[in-house]
């Protein structure tokens, strides 16, 4: 009896707030691979920058390159070129997989299918790659390169 | 008057006297012949007891038997399997309102949902029930007329096609404004930018001639641009595209869809403006095919691959 004199009152919508932005889009393969393409592009674009300015020094002074490459020569270095090559193997083999999609009909409408091959492919280069590289990095003999 | 007398569309079972002239050899309705076309929960649940009660009376006819006027017989229990459960569902909505909020702040309500519901019915629900300032576009509600494109868990949904079953309602729903259009209030956007692209690209047919009598066209011409006439103009495509995103000036996977639709119409004779158009530096050159736009389209339409056929016929011409 007592609700109906109230029936003008709305509810109250109690309403908790919660605190964070808007919600990350959950897309597909297809924007996750334009993601990791965009940042392995980006990483790749500063090391060409900084690769492009040390090779330089050798026109500058001989002696100031040989130290540089010295210094180069450590094992943090060393993590760093596989995590370079991983950059450059999965840019690479997406790119293709970008030029496919944007030709061939067949591979647009498999663009998931091609994304796990691309996957697939750098995982497997890899792992060829890695331990080489890297029994190298840590092997104790003076020279290589 | 005379529509009183036609089987479908009465729910409350007047024409009792018709109905059960039009029933079945044991006497029984036939509840798939008088259940309306657009039947409801309830009218589906009715037809179920109608199917429960045709069973029983094979062996013991019954006399009056009407789907929907159950006053007359005995009544057994419903099954309860039948009866729908509503559960409560958290949907976690980012509000906006221009005068008050600096910033879109995130809302939840609890809302008791069936199952056969749609984000839709949740969003009537708080509006009507809980909180009436809540502001979102919805026309048709049915998927046709484009209106109610939403982030719904962080993918671009129409409200009235996302069903409540499909998502995990362990956990809460989020839903927001689309993205990349300016944010008007709570999940309305200003549509403008995305229709100007859209009037951009001239979607409409261009051919000299008077029409004195039918552009024919074979099966196969028409059948080549069949997928993008089916666009309803939600933006749904649009503003999931990351390109558009952070660039408000490309065009965008629903002008290029639409273009799509009349470059590779053979009535058409404008096919090289529009082409044109899109060799733009905001054209379909800014596309990079992240599929995000294939996955929203509530319509199903292949977006990605018709962008990349525009792209093609910009290479090496239109094939129709």
């Amino acid at each position: 009896m007592s609700e109906t004199s109230s029936s003008l009152t709305l509810p109250d919508p109690t309403p908790r707030k919660t605190s964070f932005s808007g919600t990350l889009y959950r897309g597909n393969e297809g924007m996750w691979s334009w993601v990791l393409h965009r940042i392995t592009g980006v990483a790749i674009y500063f090391f060409l920058l900084v690769h492009v300015l040390d090779t330089a020094l050798i026109r500058v002074s001989p002696e100031a390159y040989n130290g540089v490459m010295a210094a180069y020569k450590n094992p943090i270095m060393g993590l760093g070129e596989t995590v370079l090559v991983g950059a450059v193997v999965l840019h690479a083999m997406n790119g293709l997989r970008i030029i496919l999609v944007d030709v061939w009909p067949w591979a647009t409408r498999n663009q998931r299918l091609l994304f796990w091959i691309v996957m697939g492919l750098v995982a497997a280069l890899m792992l060829y790659f890695t331990p080489t590289h890297l029994i190298n990095v840590f092997s104790p003999v003076e020279g290589g390169h | 008057m005379s529509d009183r007398n036609l089987p479908q569309g009465d729910p409350k079972g007047q024409d009792a006297g018709v109905r059960a002239t039009q029933s079945g050899p044991t006497g029984a309705p036939t509840p798939m012949a008088d259940r309306p076309d657009t039947a409801s929960t309830s009218d589906q649940a009715s037809a179920h007891q109608a199917a429960e009660a045709a069973a029983q009376s094979s062996t013991e006819p019954k006399p009056v038997e009407n789907a929907y006027d159950g006053s007359h017989r005995e009544t057994e229990p419903a099954p309860s399997h039948d009866e729908p459960q509503a559960f409560n569902v958290t949907v976690i909505v980012r509000r906006f309102d221009p005068e008050v909020d600096d910033e879109p702040r995130w809302v939840d309500y609890d809302v008791p949902m069936y199952p056969t519901e749609r984000i839709l019915d949740a969003l009537h629900r708080i509006k009507w029930e809980q909180d009436p300032t809540l502001a979102f576009r919805r026309s048709c509600a049915h998927g046709v007329c484009g209106s109610d494109a939403m982030r719904i868990n962080g993918k671009n949904r129409l409200a009235c096609k996302a069903l409540v079953k499909d998502f995990d309602i362990s956990k809460p729903i989020y839903v927001e404004a689309i993205k990349g259009l300016p944010l008007e209030k709570d999940l309305i956007v200003n549509m403008e930018p995305f229709f100007d692209s859209f009037r951009e690209i001239q979607p409409f047919l261009q051919a000299s001639g008077k029409p004195e009598k039918e552009r024919h066209q074979t099966i196969a011409q028409r059948e080549r641009f069949d997928d993008t006439t089916k666009c309803i103009l939600c933006a749904a495509c649009t503003t999931s595209c990351p390109v558009f995103w952070t660039d408000g000036q490309y065009f965008g996977p629903a002008a290029i869809v639409n273009a799509h639709r009349f470059i590779f119409d053979s009535r058409d004779e404008a096919s090289q403006v529009r082409l044109d158009i899109l060799n733009d530096r905001e054209g379909v050159w800014r596309c990079r095919t992240t599929f995000n736009c294939t996955d929203a389209c509530p319509r199903g339409i292949q977006v990605t691959k018709a962008i990349a056929e525009v792209k093609q016929a910009m290479i090496s011409g239109v094939k129709l």
